[in-house]
C-alpha cells in the first residue's frame, strides 16, 4: 500500500506512519518541555516570583538543564523493589500517554492517523496508564508509594467515568454531513466532530459538559485540587518516590504530554479545533500554519486555566474526592445524556441543551455549595471514648 | 452503611513513619501512623530530635548569656522567648524597668506574634496542598517586620535584644513610623489571606470539623494560646495575668467555639489583626524616656529565691521557671513549652481522620520543634 506525505507520492504506508509519528513526538517533546518551563514562569508570576531566569534568556534553557541532570543521575533501584514491575513501571505511564497524540487533531488534514472511533481509542489508550502508576506504587517496596499507587487507581477509575460520559454527550449530538445532502447525529471522529463546529463550537450547547470535562480532566491528570496520588504534603510524591533520574524524568514527561493532550482534546471537543472561526472562509483559504495556531492558541487557554487552578487552591481529601466524582459529577453527566438523547429523538432545537446546560451548572454549585456547608459530625471526646471503653 | 468483611479475609492495619524527615512534619516531629486504608487507628508521636539542652546550658552561663539560649528554643517568636526569660531575672533580683523600655518590649513582643502567625498561616497553606502561594504571600508580609526587627536589634532571628532591666540600646529613631508602615502591609496581608483561603470552599471542606478538641479535653491536656482559645476557652494570659502594661490596653481575647483546625486557623488570623491593633495603641501611649535602669551592675548577681514567670507567646504560655541560689548564673532553668502541651493533644485529634487530616491538625497545632525539644 502507499500514500502520499508532503506531496510525495508513493510512499510506503509504513513509511508514512514512521515520519508522522517522529514528527509529531519529536515536535510534542519539545512543546512539553515548553510547557514544563511555562507553567513554572506562571506560577511564579502568581506567586510574585521571577521563575528561571539565568538558564539561557529569560531561563528559556531551563528545561534543557533540568533534563540533561536528570539524565546524568544515577538510576537507583531500592533493593527490595521488584525489578520487572519498577523498571516497566515508567513506560507503561509514558507509552499510552503518547500513543494518544494518534489521533489529536491538528490542522485539517495533518496528524497521523484519522481514526472513525478516534475518541474511543482515545479513552481507551489513556486508561492504560493507571495500571503503570500501581506497578511505580506497588514495586517500589515503600508504603508511601503504595498509598499513592493505591490512590492513583481509584482516582483514575472514578473519574474516567465523568469524563468519557462528557465525551460522549458531545459525541451523540454531532451533525456529520452526508454524500446526499442529509445530516448524520453522532460521530467518534475527532476530525468530523471538530468540522462540525465551524459555525458555532460544542461550548455553546454544552456549557456544562465543558465544566465537568475540565474538573475531571484535572483530575485524571492529577493536578491540583485532585493531587493526591502525589500530593507532596501527605505522600511525599507517591508512587515516584523511589524514582530517580531518567526514569523520573519518563513520569514527569509523561504527566505533561498528559496535560498537553488533554488541552488539544478540550480545544478540538469543545472550541471548534481548526474549524471555528476559521469555518467562516472555506478551509482552503485558511493556510495550515494559521490553523495550527488556531489550536495551539486554544489549547494554551485550558493549560493556563490548570495552572491558575493550581496556584490557588487546596487539595481535596480522598472521601471528598470520591465522593465529588460518584455524587455529583456522574449524575449530572448521566442527566445530560439522557437529555441529548432526548434532543436527538424529539428533534427539539438545540438552544434547549445550552439552558439545560446553564441550569445544570447553576445545579452543580449548588451541590458542592451544600456539601461543604453540611455540619459535619463531631467526634466523641475523650471522655466519651473512655466510658464507652469501659 | 458499613458492610463488614467476612472473617476469612482479615485485613491488616498498616504502619506508616512519618518523619523526622518529611515535607510536612514542620522540623524533626516524627510520628507513626498505624492506618486502616486511609483511617488512621493510632498514632504516636516521637520528639526528642532536636534536643541541645538549652535549660542546661543555661545553668553553665550568666544571667545575660542566657538570652541567648532562649532565642533559640522558640526562634520564629524570639522576642516573646527572651522576655519571659528577661523577666524572671527581673523578679528575682527585683530590678525595676523603665516605662519606656517596657512599651517597646510590647511592641517587639506583639509584631512577632504577627511574624510568627504569618509563618504559621504559610506553612498551613502548604500543608493543606496549595502550591506555595500562601506561602509566599505569608512570607512577604514576614519579611517586612523581619527587615524591621533586623534594623533594631541587628540579627534577623537571634534577636538577643532585651537585657534584665530594658533594652540592650536605644530603638532608631524612625522606629515609630517603620512600625506603622509595617502594619500597613501586614493589614494587607491579612485581607489577602482572607481572599486565597478562608472563603475557599475546598479550604473550607477541608478544615471545619477535622481534628476536633473539646474545651474540657483541651484544659486537661494543659493546651494553651490559639489552639485553646480556638476550644472556647478565653485564656489569654495577657488577659487574665496582665504583665508590662496589657492591663492599660483595650482588647478582649479572640476566642472561637468549634475545636476544629478551621477555628484554630481563624484565630490566628484574627489575632494578626488584634496584634496590629493592640500595636497601634502603644504607639499612642510610647513616651521618650531611659530604657535602662539608671544604676545596673557589670556583672548580674541575684539573691537566693525562685520565679515563675509565664508570657503570652503565640504558640500559648511561654514559661520561664528559674532558680537561683546567690551568684551570677541560674542554678537551675526551666522553660515551660506551650508546643509541648498542645502537642499531648495530637493523638486525640488525629485517631479516626484520614491520614491527610491528621497532617493539617499537625499543622494546625503550629509547632515549633526546638521549643518543645529544647
Amino acid at each position: 500500500m502507499s500514500t502520499e506525505i508532503f506531496g510525495i507520492e508513493n510512499v510506503n504506508v509504513w513509511v508514512d506512519g514512521l515520519i508522522r509519528v517522529l514528527l509529531i513526538v519529536g515536535f510534542m517533546t519539545v512543546v512539553v518541555m515548553g510547557l514544563i518551563y511555562g507553567e513554572r514562569k506562571i506560577l511564579a508570576r502568581f506567586q510574585q516570583r521571577l521563575g528561571p531566569t539565568r538558564t539561557g534568556p529569560m531561563g528559556l534553557l531551563q528545561s534543557v538543564a533540568d533534563a540533561l541532570k536528570l539524565v546524568g543521575k544515577e538510576d537507583l533501584r531500592p533493593r527490595n523493589a521488584d525489578p520487572w514491575t519498577f523498571e516497566l513501571a515508567p513506560y507503561l505511564v509514558f507509552v499510552p500517554v503518547f500513543l494518544g497524540f494518534v489521533i489529536v487533531p491538528f490542522v485539517l488534514d495533518w496528524q497521523i492517523r484519522i481514526l472513525e472511533l478516534g475518541l474511543l481509542y482515545f479513552v481507551a489508550i489513556t486508561g492504560v496508564n493507571i495500571v503503570g502508576w500501581i506497578m511505580a506504587g506497588w514495586g517500589s517496596d515503600n508504603r508511601y508509594a503504595m498509598i499513592g499507587g493505591m490512590r492513583a487507581a481509584a482516582q483514575g477509575i472514578s473519574y474516567e467515568l465523568p469524563l468519557v460520559l462528557a465525551l460522549v454527550s458531545v459525541a451523540m449530538v454531532v451533525e456529520v454531513p452526508l454524500a446526499d445532502g442529509e445530516v448524520a447525529r453522532g460521530s467518534l471522529n475527532l476530525n468530523e466532530i471538530v468540522a462540525s463546529q465551524h459555525e458555532v463550537p460544542n461550548i455553546v450547547w454544552q456549557p456544562l459538559v465543558v465544566v465537568v470535562f475540565f474538573i475531571a480532566g484535572l483530575a485524571e491528570l492529577n493536578r491540583t485540587p485532585f493531587d493526591i496520588p502525589v500530593g507532596e504534603s501527605e505522600v511525599v510524591g507517591g508512587p515516584f518516590v523511589e524514582y530517580s533520574g531518567i526514569r523520573w524524568s519518563m513520569f514527569f514527561l509523561a504527566e505533561y504530554a498528559a496535560l498537553l493532550i488533554m488541552s488539544l482534546l478540550f480545544a478540538a471537543v469543545f472550541l471548534g479545533g481548526w474549524a471555528w472561526p476559521a469555518g467562516i472562509f472555506t478551509d482552503e483559504d485558511w493556510p495550515r500554519w494559521a490553523q495550527a495556531l488556531l489550536v495551539a492558541g486554544k489549547a494554551s487557554i485550558f493549560v493556563f486555566m490548570v495552572f491558575w487552578v493550581r496556584a490557588s487552591v487546596p487539595r481535596l481529601r480522598i472521601d471528598q474526592l470520591m465522593g465529588f466524582s460518584w455524587k455529583i459529577l456522574l449524575p449530572l453527566m448521566l442527566a445530560q445524556v439522557m437529555v441529548n438523547g432526548l434532543v436527538l429523538v424529539y428533534d427539539w432545537p438545540e438552544i434547549i441543551l445550552t439552558v439545560v446546560g446553564l441550569i445544570g451548572i447553576v445545579a452543580l454549585f449548588a451541590m458542592v455549595d451544600r456539601a461543604v456547608r453540611q455540619p459535619r459530625q463531631r467526634p466523641a471526646s475523650a471522655a466519651q471514648l473512655q466510658s464507652e471503653a469501659v | 452503611m458499613v458492610v463488614e468483611a467476612p472473617s476469612e479475609f482479615e485485613t491488616q492495619d498498616l504502619l506508616i513513619n512519618v518523619g523526622p524527615q518529611h515535607p510536612s512534619t514542620h522540623g524533626v516531629f516524627r510520628m507513626v501512623l498505624e492506618i486502616d486504608g486511609e483511617v488512621v487507628k493510632d498514632l504516636v508521636p516521637y520528639i526528642g530530635y532536636l534536643h541541645r539542652g538549652a535549660e542546661k546550658l543555661c545553668e553553665n552561663n550568666d544571667f545575660r548569656q542566657g538570652i541567648g539560649y532562649m532565642d533559640r528554643t522558640e526562634y520564629l517568636a524570639a522576642h516573646n522567648a527572651e522576655l519571659s526569660y528577661v523577666m524572671a531575672v527581673e523578679a528575682l533580683g527585683e530590678i525595676e524597668v523603665p516605662e519606656r523600655a517596657q512599651w517597646i518590649r510590647m511592641i517587639l513582643c506583639e509584631l512577632n506574634r504577627i511574624s510568627s502567625h504569618f509563618m504559621f498561616l504559610g506553612a498551613f497553606g502548604i500543608d493543606v496542598g496549595v502550591f506555595g502561594t500562601p506561602f509566599i504571600y505569608a512570607w512577604r508580609e514576614r519579611e517586612t517586620i523581619i527587615d524591621l526587627f533586623e534594623e533594631i536589634s541587628g540579627d534577623r532571628m537571634m534577636y538577643a535584644y532585651f537585657r534584665a532591666g530594658g533594652l540592650a540600646w536605644e530603638v532608631p529613631a524612625n522606629f515609630e513610623n517603620r512600625v506603622r508602615e509595617v502594619l500597613a502591609s501586614a493589614q494587607q496581608g491579612v485581607k489577602d489571606f482572607d481572599g486565597l483561603l478562608t472563603e475557599n470552599e475546598i479550604f473550607i471542606a477541608r478544615t471545619k470539623g477535622v481534628g476536633f478538641i473539646s474545651a474540657e479535653d483541651a484544659i486537661e491536656m494543659g493546651m494553651s494560646g490559639p489552639t485553646i482559645r480556638a476550644s472556647g476557652v478565653p485564656l489569654d494570659i495577657r488577659k487574665t495575668e496582665p504583665y508590662l502594661f496589657y492591663d492599660q490596653l483595650d482588647f478582649e481575647p479572640i476566642t472561637a467555639n468549634g475545636g476544629d483546625v478551621f477555628d484554630r486557623y481563624i484565630v490566628r488570623l484574627q489575632e494578626i489583626s488584634q496584634s496590629i491593633d493592640l500595636i497601634g495603641q502603644c504607639l499612642e501611649r510610647l513616651q521618650p524616656g531611659p530604657i535602662t535602669p539608671e544604676r545596673m551592675p557589670r556583672m548580674l548577681r541575684l539573691p537566693e529565691g525562685e520565679a515563675y514567670i509565664r508570657t503570652e507567646a503565640p504558640r500559648g504560655e511561654y514559661g520561664v521557671y528559674m532558680v537561683s541560689k546567690g551568684g551570677n548564673k541560674p542554678h537551675r532553668l526551666k522553660v515551660r513549652s506551650a508546643c509541648l502541651s498542645n502537642l499531648q493533644a495530637l493523638k486525640q485529634m488525629s485517631v479516626g481522620q484520614y491520614v491527610a487530616d491528621a497532617i493539617i491538625i499537625l499543622g494546625s497545632i503550629d509547632i515549633v520543634l526546638s521549643e518543645v525539644d529544647r
